[in-house]
């Protein structure tokens, strides 16, 4: 391995992505609560492991509560709304009776372990991919995976970082308008009087700020080279949402076991060449460079390679080997763990130990001791 | 480089010309200051340089306007870009990205420069503009003048033949300011830039200047040297007034020719009796041990301030030194953890918002946030409303403070001296016996600062205390009588005017520079001038 290999720097952003992906489709895969509790330790450890030291990247506390949450609320319907499916009871609640129209709607009554364990495990489920995404976002740069866009997509991605930057000028004047609005004695006064006294001043500021942007915009040369024809923009337009369109399809399809399968691979193939074309139409009429690209390198393919691998074995293992990954409810009893899935699911962990640690952030002064290279 | 033909412009329904039949050209590697009153059509003037006038402000032009052979009429001002580098007043609302390093290479990723060149150019500029330590900075955390130095490099890197920078200083504080002028004469010096220049406080860059352009208001241009086009202007720094009411031929353009010259008028000046202090009476506002934080940040550490009425304080000292925080808190409206405050027998703090007011008045940064009507009449009304004073009382106050503002304009259509004199008759309608202005001189020109200090005095004879915070000495010369100096949260000087001002070279007048101790302004050595010479 190269000695450059383990140098501080921030991974492509899409990488974590893949990675992430690749958890939460083989998430979806099983409701092993073993399996799945294995694939939340991974994500911890990993986001543990590199996550910088950034805003976004302590929002995977908000998304950890958010996975608990739902677990709670996904256990407590089942025991409000109708949990005897199954023998054993473990609660008898007095059942709520209810008129005659909401027939089918059950409120509380007897509960059974069997629908309690069948909430818990499709929440743990829901809450594992909704840990998935977390972790993509804490270890994803937002602003970078904006700027590694196709150059189709340039002007969104510039659209999107400019409504971010707005957006604490925004707070910012809000604040020092209702701080000013106090020295006019604004405290009296109707309701909506004092909030036009507030909003008008807010939006006059965000207005010439956006006028002194534009302008700066400008004369910077931006929209230089992208002048297209109304015709050429309408083919790539149609041809990326029809592309856009198809992958989703597919993509649900592919998910979810019930469709039909000719709706899954042809229409996640055919979207995925339809949006690509136009993705690439778009792109050569760009004149515009990019000022360091993130490239990928092979610690980045290791990590999109670990994500799709949990997601491959998952995969294969449901089909030769379904009860394993989806423990029967009708006959209670503790779910068993096979070796394969573990070990396919402990392949997510790789990118803790074969990715660089995350660049310094840039308060920190480079100190020599920081070149310890993890074993 | 830059040739305008014939020139003239103007806005759609107006019936007056912003600029009328304007002939000029501007040279390779000169420095040009662009003066005038604010609203004399300078921006308008800069505007049509990269053709951003009238293809991004709409009006009509007639005439030419082209750099480097390519005229402004054919293409927009985004093929400019590689040509003509603009700079704004607010670097932060001109900037499109949030990291240092990006900012600098959004320009050049416009221009589709090859990414080796971009990485070089980069890195060239950081160092140029010794701003190397801060290229992974959000470009919010940065101080102003850092900010508006990364907004003069982000223009650099596109390698442009002329850069243009529009009052690039209004919004720094003077350390700032310095800091950017003194990267803009670097350039000129170094890499030998076409460098056209706005700029309000022009004593800071006439000395620098090669060539300069006034522009009156009425659609003309005045062009030649900066020491032939002051001989007549309205609006000049005290230096070359002084040099007028002096007969100093050439007139001096820096404190260094100013200086050698000055002998014989400093030996001719006669005394003049120091004005009688105000008698030391009963405060109209006393606090002590104020203190206001911030979480574990600390603005005021513990500051004892008494205020009498009908004096006129300064508050000086750098950004951050907790002039705004004080101010504030003495008001009423801001945080204050500790501390007592005294004004008119009660604590304003104390007081709902509509009655402190009615004791302690404060004029805060962004003077137009108070503003909220669509007309000036009724901002007048609403303030009587919200004052308890009779109907008309607020438009009084405004005619004194700025006669002649046409009721029915709206209020952002006013000069920023009239809207100024606008907020100030809305907080005076409730007639507080202290007023308090946070930084009222930002982006203020020449003549509107004589006005302010007119309205100042006005409010101290009325007795009144007035506070102002302030960077700009000279004004503090003309207006205060009493000057506190701030550092880290704690009062550093306090004491009249003349020896707070005289007794430093960081706080010094260009008037005291110049003559040396004892005289502050233009006006007090017109006063000590013997008859003969007067």
């Amino acid at each position: 391995m190269p000695a450059s290999w383990f140098l501080p720097r921030d991974l492509h952003p899409a990488a974590w992505w893949v990675w992430a992906l690749g958890l939460a489709v083989a998430a979806g895969r099983t409701t092993n609560p073993w399996l799945l509790l294995t694939i939340c330790a991974v994500l911890c450890h990993v986001v543990i492991a590199r996550r910088a030291d950034a805003p976004w990247a302590m929002a995977f506390r908000m998304y950890a509560y958010l996975a608990a949450v739902i677990i709670g609320v996904r256990v407590f319907f089942r025991i409000v709304f109708g949990g005897a499916e199954g023998s054993t009871i473990i609660l008898r609640l007095p059942e709520i009776p209810l008129p005659a129209w909401a027939a089918g709607i059950r409120l509380l009554g007897d509960v059974s372990a069997e629908s309690v364990l069948g909430g818990l495990y499709d929440g743990l489920r829901l809450a594992t991919m909704v840990l998935c995404l977390g972790a993509a976002n804490a270890l994803a740069n937002p602003k970078r995976l904006l700027k590694a866009m196709p150059p189709a997509l340039y002007e969104v991605g510039t659209a999107v970082i400019v409504a971010l930057s707005v957006f604490p000028q925004l707070a910012e004047s809000v604040q020092r308008v209702h701080r000013a609005r106090k020295l006019r004695g604004g405290a009296k006064g109707r309701r909506f009087r004092a909030l036009h006294a507030v909003i008008i001043p807010v939006l006059e500021d965000a207005l010439d700020r956006s006028l002194q942007l534009a302008s700066s915009m400008d004369s910077r040369g931006y929209g230089r080279a992208g002048v297209v024809r109304a015709r050429a923009r309408l083919l790539t337009g149609t041809l990326m949402i029809t592309g856009l369109i198809g992958i989703c399809v597919g993509v649900y399809a592919t998910l979810d076991g019930s469709t039909p399968r000719f709706l899954a691979t042809p229409f996640l193939i055919a979207g995925l060449v339809l949006g690509l074309i136009g993705f690439r139409t778009a792109g050569t009429r760009v004149r515009r460079s990019r000022y360091r690209p993130d490239r990928w390198h092979p610690a980045e393919f290791v990590t999109a390679l670990s994500g799709v691998g949990v997601a491959v074995v998952l995969f294969a293992t449901s089909s030769v080997d379904p009860t394993n990954l989806n423990p029967s409810l009708s006959t209670l009893s503790w779910p068993l763990l096979s070796w394969v899935p573990l070990v396919g699911v402990l392949l997510g962990v790789l990118p803790a130990f074969l990715t660089p640690p995350p660049a310094l952030p840039f308060e920190a002064e480079p100190v020599p001791e920081t070149e310890k290279v993890p074993a | 480089m830059i040739e305008l033909d014939r020139v003239s412009f103007w806005y759609h329904g107006q019936p007056d010309p912003v600029l009328a039949d304007v002939s000029l050209s501007i040279g390779e590697g000169e420095l040009v200051l662009v003066a005038g009153r604010t609203g004399s059509g300078k921006s308008t003037l800069l505007g049509t340089f990269n053709g951003l006038v009238p293809h991004f402000t709409g009006g009509h032009l007639e005439g030419t306007v082209s750099v480097e052979g390519v005229t402004t009429r054919e293409r927009p001002p985004r093929e400019f870009a590689h040509l003509v580098g603009v700079v704004g007043q607010d670097p932060l609302a001109g900037f499109v990205t949030d990291v240092v390093e990006d900012e600098l290479a959004y320009g050049m990723e416009q221009l589709g420069l090859a990414p080796q060149v971009m990485r070089r150019r980069v890195e060239e500029t950081l160092d140029l503009l010794g701003i190397a330590e801060l290229r992974r900075r959000p470009l919010r955390t940065l101080s102003g003048g850092q900010q508006q130095r990364v907004a003069v490099g982000s223009v650099l890197t596109m390698h442009p033949k002329v850069l243009v920078l529009d009052e690039p200083t209004s919004a720094l504080d003077p350390i700032a300011a310095e800091e950017v002028l003194a990267t803009l004469a670097r350039l000129v010096q170094d890499l030998g830039t076409t460098v056209v220049l706005a700029e309000h406080r022009m004593e800071r860059v006439i000395p620098f200047a090669d060539r300069m352009l006034y522009v009156p208001g009425d659609g003309s241009v005045t062009d030649g040297t900066p020491a032939a086009v002051l001989r007549s202007t309205p609006i000049a720094p005290p230096i070359v007034r002084l040099g007028r009411l002096a007969g100093w031929e050439p007139l001096p353009m820096s404190v260094r020719d100013a200086r050698r010259k000055a002998g014989p008028l400093r030996d001719s000046l006669m005394p003049v009796a120091a004005e009688p202090a105000v008698e030391p009476g009963e405060p109209a506002l006393s606090s002590s041990s104020v203190v206001v934080r911030y979480g574990p940040v600390v603005a005021v550490r513990g500051i004892d301030l008494d205020l009498r009425p009908g004096e006129v304080v300064a508050m000086m000292g750098r950004n951050g030194s907790g002039k705004s925080s004080l101010l504030w808190a003495l008001q009423g409206s801001g945080p204050r953890q500790g501390g007592k405050v005294r004004a008119g027998g009660v604590d304003p703090a104390e007081l709902p918002s509509a009655q402190a007011r009615k004791v302690v008045g404060l004029v805060p940064q962004t003077a137009s946030d108070l503003l909220y009507l669509e007309s000036v009449a009724a901002e007048c009304a609403a303030a009587d409303a919200e004052s308890g004073a009779g109907p008309g009382s607020c438009r009084g106050l405004l005619d004194r403070l700025a006669p002649g503002i046409d009721g029915g304009k709206h209020p952002r259509d006013l000069s920023e001296g009239q809207r100024l004199a606008l907020v100030l008759a809305v907080q005076l309608s409730a007639s507080p016996s202290i007023m308090l202005l946070d930084e009222p001189t930002r982006g203020l020109d020449y003549t509107a600062k004589a006005a302010l200090a007119g309205m100042i005095g006005g409010m101290a004879a009325e007795g009144r205390a007035v506070v102002v915070a302030t960077h700009d000495v000279e004004f503090v010369a003309t207006v205060a009588a009493r000057v506190v100096v701030m550092a880290e949260g704690e009062i550093v000087t306090d004491g009249p005017t003349a020896e707070v001002l005289g007794g430093s070279p960081a706080f010094a007048t260009q008037v005291t520079k110049i003559l040396g101790p004892g005289w502050l302004t233009v006006d007090d050595v017109a006063a000590a001038l013997p008859q003969a010479v007067r």
